[in-house]
């Protein structure tokens, strides 16, 4: 990205070592601070104080909950136990999203150094990393650097000559979107199906193998050790009240630059989409702009000067999520990315709690026979009502959520829907069951061109007179459409 | 139908190996199917046996995650990505070309046991979506008319061993 206003508009404390030092030699991260912040924790703070440093910094969770980090630590802190563990949570699962991985690969030992922290603070000595078992690169990099940093007595038995000991292990997932709930997470570390427990009890009081357990989004850990070494106050100078700091986010899509961003918390989309990510592609006009994957909403123009924080977020029925940010044209049908999201979420429902296993499967019944022009208009209500069924009654956070793709579409592009269940029309003409193909008398030469390139052979007309698309017989591939050279073939 | 498994020496080498038996189900699996491709009947009836837990645990968690698989995959695994990135430009048109072109079923194998072709999950390159992972290799910005040329590579490349 070469445009100057992504220079002056990014900031970067969770990414700050990524690309910029060679995260498979421990020496490079150790000359840029790396493992200061540790010790100035170990042998100048006491673990309250260091729980007490991150609380007043504000920051919240980056795994799409935005809990306060500091407060979660002071629970974990205080619960009395002979072991306690530390787990950061790399599952990434939101798809269209790989800010994690990213940190991960690119500055491993800046999570790692975190996570003995927070053992320090709330006084664990075992550290657990989940992680995707697609990410094979950046289970290497974490293998590699716990190495190194054993053997340089920076993790492991009495760390930096002191008596506070901290190992870390990894833990490999085996492609399961529930898993990422913590929860479900701890059970999957325990060699069980990835499915959620009833909270309370929060895993600050009973989390992996029942011992009280304070589990973080490999984000949230990212920004740990500058938080130690220069205080709440500048951690606050970015970002806004409500969310303090940066977030990262992967931006794809419809847009001219796709990559990873770390933008202060607070900025308006709009910069997002226009400064940052270089305007709508291939001129197309814009339709929305998607967060929280399949947890969240999508957001329409009118709504693009909105900052970009938890609470602002949450406002507009999306969330803030783990970072997927994706941009959407003219071309996309919402009905259709409703859809898509609850194919996937009715996919990866565990299918412990009712609601979920077939509330989904249900909504997306309904969804697929509005974009097959079988809908009627009450469907909507339908889905409206559903909808708040599932996100009420849901066990944990993934039936509770996965009808938030519906409702913001539902509320900021209800005319879509209305055009599919009443015209029985896709305006963005992706449904391909409520498309059809027509020649314009009035543009059509009759050259016969189109004629060879049609598969089924549904196109009649003598040579110099209007041709006509047989509808019953179109398979809707669009191959005339892209062979005529006058425009005459319209779809709609 | 698979040819039936009897050796199950590297599963036993990873198990007698392990500090604690406790959690250790999901890692077995995973070395079972690096070694096997696969996790048949009787490697997972194996893992119960040597793990000491009953074999509907197994059967339980081998089905539960979508990294495991208890049937055989082709020699070459086309994955289209179907994450939402890949999704809003185009991958599933992309996924139907490709089961088209090998006149297979998504999600199932070519009669020469070749391709298996299917969608999977965001694949972490969203920036080069639609991305097309056959086996390790990853292929960006792939468009219906690059379909066959990426299965012709994989015929040349297995006619060539
Ligand atoms: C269905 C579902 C999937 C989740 N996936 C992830 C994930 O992939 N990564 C993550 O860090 N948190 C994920 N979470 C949130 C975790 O449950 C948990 O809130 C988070 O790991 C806490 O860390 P944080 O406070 O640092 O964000 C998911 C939650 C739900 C309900
Ligand atoms: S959505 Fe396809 S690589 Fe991320």
């Amino acid at each position: 990205m070469s445009n100057q206003n992504t220079e002056i508009r990014q900031v970067r404390i969770a990414m700050r070592n990524c690309g910029i030092i060679d995260p498979s030699n421990i020496m490079e991260y150790i000359a840029r601070s790396g493992y200061d912040a540790l010790a100035k924790a170990i042998f100048e703070m006491q673990p309250n104080e260091v729980v007490d440093v991150v609380k007043a910094s504000g920051l919240r969770g980056r795994g799409g909950g935005g809990f306060s980090t500091g407060t979660k630590w002071q629970f974990t802190a205080a619960a009395k136990a002979d072991k306690k563990f530390v787990m950061c949570n790399a599952d990434e699962g939101d798809p269209g999203a790989f800010m994690d991985r990213s940190i991960l690969e690119g500055d491993p030992h800046g999570v790692l150094e975190a996570m003995a922290i927070c053992g320090y603070a709330i006084g664990a000595q075992e550290g657990v990393i989940y992680i995707r078992a697609e990410y094979p690169r950046a289970v290497e990099r974490l293998y590699q650097a716990i190495d190194q940093a054993e053997s340089m007595g920076l993790l492991g038995d009495n760390i930096m000559g002191s008596n506070f000991s901290f190992k870390i292990s990894l833990y490999l997932g085996a492609g399961a979107f529930v898993c990422g709930e913590e929860t479900a997470l701890m059970n999957s570390v325990q060699g069980g199906r990835g499915e959620p427990r009833l909270k309370p009890p929060f895993p600050a009081q009973r989390g992996l193998w029942d011992a009280p357990t304070n589990i973080n989004n490999v984000e949230t850990f990212a920004n740990i050790t500058q938080i130690i070494l220069k205080g709440s106050d500048w951690f606050r100078s970015f970002g806004n009240e409500d969310s303090p700091g940066t977030k990262v986010f992967a931006l794809a899509g419809k847009v001219n630059n796709v990559g990873l961003i770390e933008i202060p918390m607070g900025l308006p989309l709009r910069d997002v989409v226009d400064k940052i990510g270089g305007g709508v592609a291939d001129g197309k006009k814009f339709k929305a702009i998607q967060t929280g994957g399949p947890s969240g909403g999508c957001i329409p123009a009118e709504h693009l000067d909105t900052p970009v924080d938890f609470k602002s977020l949450g406002a507009l029925g999306s969330i803030m999520g783990s970072g997927g940010m994706i941009v959407m044209d003219e071309d996309d049908c919402m009905v259709g990315i409703s859809k898509f999201f609850l194919e996937f979420t009715a996919e990866e429902s565990c299918g412990k709690c009712t609601p979920c296993r077939v509330g989904n499967m249900r909504l997306l019944e309904i969804l697929t026979r509005i974009t097959e022009g079988t809908g009627k208009e009450s469907d909507l209500a339908e889905l409206e009502n559903l909808s708040r069924t599932v996100c009420d009654t849901s066990l944990c956070g993934l039936g509770q959520s996965s009808p938030n793709p519906i409702l913001s579409t539902l509320k900021f592009y209800r005319d879509e829907y209305l055009a599919h269940v009443v015209d029985k029309k896709c305006p963005s003409g992706t449904c391909t069951d409520l498309l059809n193909y027509e020649v314009v008398a009035e543009k059509c030469k009759g050259c016969t061109l189109c004629k060879p390139v049609c598969p089924v052979n549904c196109i009649s007309g003598e040579r110099k007179e209007v041709h006509i698309i047989d509808q019953d017989a179109c398979i809707k591939c669009g191959a005339c459409v892209d062979k005529c050279p006058f425009n005459a073939i319209i779809k709609g | 139908m698979s040819d039936s498994i009897t050796n199950f020496t590297e599963i036993d080498t990873f198990i007698d190996g392990l500090p604690d038996k406790n959690g250790a189900l999901i890692p077995a699996l995973h070395k079972a199917q690096e070694a096997y491709g696969y996790l048949p009947k009787e490697v997972q009836l194996h893992i119960a046996k040597r793990l000491q837990i009953p074999a509907a645990k197994v059967y339980g968690v081998a089905t539960f995650y979508s990294l495991f698989s208890l049937e055989k995959k082709g020699k070459y695994r086309i994955n289209v990505c179907m994450g939402t990135a890949c999704y809003v430009r185009s991958a599933e048109v992309v996924l139907k070309e490709f089961a088209k072109e090998l006149k297979v079923d998504i999600k199932a194998t070519t009669d020469d046991g070749l391709f298996t072709v299917d969608g999977v999950r965001c694949v972490g390159a969203c920036g080069l979506a639609p991305v097309v992972m056959v086996n390790d290799k990853v292929f960006g910005r792939v468009a219906t008319a690059d379909v066959r040329g990426i299965v012709e590579e994989y015929l040349a490349a297995d006619h060539a061993e």
